[in-house]
């Protein structure tokens, strides 16, 4: 269902492709860049691709978003670039350094909060940021100072000395995200941060990852939510079945994607009676009209009165509406454009 | 690499590595603190090495108390049963019999190294293995240890030395329970005459008993943790020549040999072979080869079945 609204990543790429041809290794600028990665897991029951060759690039000071479906590929991506989890296929770059060749140097730039929750269990608060500084080679006064800077930072002073298990879910959260930023990472990844949270601590946690961004903070985040990624993102990849269905801002995916309001009515029968294209052939800003069972959907830049046609056709047709939406354009609406299927959370 | 801002952000400190910066860390202003105000770090694979045995010794020093029961309480009743309870209702006498062959050696004597094998291989296996299996398990926290700026293989290897360092300890705190614990008449006849390969049996077989650990914890499944006693431990403690030295077995050749497929056996012979040596053992060559290298080519095995659970 894809079609050639499907962009490439932004030109920029492809020059500075071009003119570094002393191997990708020394390529200065992006802060990841893959370049047709892959993962095929082996299972009893055969192979199963995860990632089907993703092609990113993401600029120092960055706010990047990876949205897509669960299980569209996402954790798995994150998982090759945070070198945990093995490509199958093509190559990946963190601040220059291949994943593979060279994960040492890889975990030395990033920071990673992941989906579940990793806190060191046995650790106090404190504890959990003191020893991750010391990790990364600091002495135990500066990872204490730091770690101070990073519990008042985040909102979690109170709480110093609480152990790891007795934190709320936004605590531990919170806490990921100090943690991964002891060391000063070149680049943070953050998988499904939000996840799980109830709406007034995923507020604050944008807050306090758009205060990142503010101080020039690399971010890579995926995430199932839409309005996350339209909240936070300077540019997003949409991704289904581990590929990239398209990638750009906001605005460019909504133009991209033929910055469409999608109609969609569902009748009481066949909704072919309707002959919902022929209805429409004449109004120019129609851009694509879908017929399935019952329903009707209408890609359109101009709504207005399409509905009530839509509605009047249908008792023509001896039909009656039972469900009618209007979705303003949205990540959404490009989601159901690129593939013609409901966004599923 | 080094320079994480691109612009430096309106009212930052100036970013001194190293310079305490305490108006920052005293002034919660989080979109400035967080990233400019902070130490730069430098890691090495020793620094990052020391620092997670720092996190083992933290945690162990927290769990203290109830390790040290666990450490303590089973060689503890061993004793108290076996070299005071059954001398003094007089009981004991096939014991000795049967393991020292009543050439006026005490039960203690027999009892004194294989207690100290017995717990040397149950902490040091457990010390490795349950630390393991809950990192893997559930929430996967190992994930966060590998993400330190270290190769994998110096993750499994430091927690190897932090089991093989519970091993050690839980063999050392043996001795003088049997030592003390005893009816009268009954104390071990114990004498070391070479120290240094006291200690070299000692650490190799730490060794030995963490790398096992660290296979087994990286490849059984956590929910058959019961097995690992039922299987494994029960089995290598009752047939590993801890209440009887090895060369009693002659009578029962067909288990002397069999035997010799359990590590614990060296374990137990080793100890027995430098503290008291007025007993038969095993050949020092062959305790010192599988010792050193079982630990060598177990630990080699768990490093890389620990790299294969760690990595997808």
């Amino acid at each position: 269902m894809t079609d050639s609204t499907v962009q490439a990543p932004p030109s920029k790429a492809e020059a500075a492709q071009e003119t570094a041809a002393a191997g990708p290794d020394s390529r200065p600028g992006a802060a990841i860049r893959t370049d047709d990665l892959r993962k095929t897991y082996t299972t009893s029951r055969g192979n199963v691709d995860a990632v089907r060759g993703i092609s990113l690039d993401v600029a120092p000071g960055e706010f990047f978003g990876l949205l897509g479906p669960n299980g569209a590929g996402k954790s798995t991506t994150i998982g090759m670039l945070t070198t945990l989890i093995v490509p199958t296929g093509g190559r990946a770059w963190v601040s220059g350094i291949d994943v593979v060749a060279n994960p040492v140097g890889v975990k030395r730039t990033i920071g990673v909060v992941p989906q579940n929750n990793t806190l060191d269990m046995q650790l106090s608060v404190t504890e959990n940021l003191e020893f991750r500084g010391r990790f990364f080679g600091l002495s135990r006064r500066d990872a204490l100072r730091r770690a101070d800077q990073l519990v008042n930072a985040f909102g979690l002073t109170d709480r110093r000395r609480a152990m790891a298990t007795d934190l709320s879910g936004g605590q531990a959260r919170r806490l990921m995200i100090a943690r991964a930023l002891v060391h000063r990472p070149d680049v943070l990844f953050l998988d499904e941060p939000t996840a799980g949270l109830d709406p007034q601590t995923r507020v604050n946690l944008w807050d306090t990852l758009r205060a990142l961004h503010d101080e020039g903070q690399t971010i890579l985040l995926t995430t199932h939510y839409m309005e996350e990624a339209e909240a936070l993102c300077d540019r997003v990849a949409v991704v289904d079945h581990g590929l990239v269905l398209a990638a750009g801002t906001i605005d460019e995916l909504k133009q991209g994607a033929g910055a469409d309001t999608v109609i969609t009515v569902r009748y009481d029968g066949d909704a072919a009676a309707v002959d919902a294209a022929t209805l429409l052939d004449g109004r120019p800003t129609v851009g694509k009209v879908e017929t399935e069972g019952d329903q009707v959907r209408v890609f359109t830049k101009d709504p207005a009165g399409i509905l009530g046609e839509l509605v009047t056709a249908g008792a023509r047709a001896g039909l009656t509406v039972r469900d009618a939406a209007q979705l303003k354009p949205s990540l959404e609406t490009v989601f159901l454009t690129l593939t013609g299927r409901e966004y599923r959370e | 690499m080094t320079t994480t801002t691109p612009t430096p952000p309106p009212g930052a400190p100036s970013p001194a590595p190293g310079a305490p910066s305490s108006s920052a860390a005293a002034a919660p202003d989080r979109t400035v603190a967080v990233i400019t105000g902070a130490p730069e770090p430098h890691p090495t694979t020793w620094k990052t090495f020391a620092a997670m045995m720092a996190r083992e010794f933290r945690v162990l020093g927290r769990n203290a108390p109830s390790t040290f029961i666990r450490s303590v309480i089973q060689p503890l009743l061993w004793v108290f049963v076996f070299t005071y309870v059954l001398p003094k209702i007089g009981a004991a006498g096939s014991f000795e019999a049967g393991a020292a062959r009543g050439n006026g050696t005490t039960f203690s004597t027999i009892l004194l190294p294989g207690l100290m094998a017995s717990m040397l291989l149950m902490q040091g296996i457990l010390g490795t293995t349950f630390p393991l299996v809950m990192e893997f398990s559930w929430q996967r926290t190992i994930e966060d240890r590998a993400l330190a700026p270290v190769p994998l293989g110096v993750l499994a290897f430091e927690k190897m030395v932090a089991g093989a360092i519970q091993g050690f300890v839980g063999a050392l705190i043996v001795v003088p329970i049997v030592l003390f614990v005893h009816a009268s008449g009954q104390s071990p006849h114990a004498h070391v005459t070479n120290w240094f390969l006291l200690a070299l049996i000692l650490v190799a077989a730490s060794m030995m008993t963490a790398a096992l650990g660290l296979l087994l914890g990286t490849l059984m499944d956590p929910r058959k943790m019961q097995m690992l006693f039922a299987v494994i431990l029960l089995p290598a403690t009752m047939l590993g020549c801890v209440y009887y030295p090895w060369s009693a077995l002659h009578s029962i050749r067909w288990l002397q040999i069999a035997v010799l497929f359990n590590p614990m056996i060296y374990i137990s012979e080793g100890l027995r072979s430098v503290l008291t040596p007025g007993i038969g053992h095993l050949a020092t060559w062959a305790i010192l080869l599988v010792l050193v290298g079982g630990a060598v080519l177990i630990g080699y095995l768990g490093t890389i079945t620990f790299r294969r659970r760690v990595l997808n």
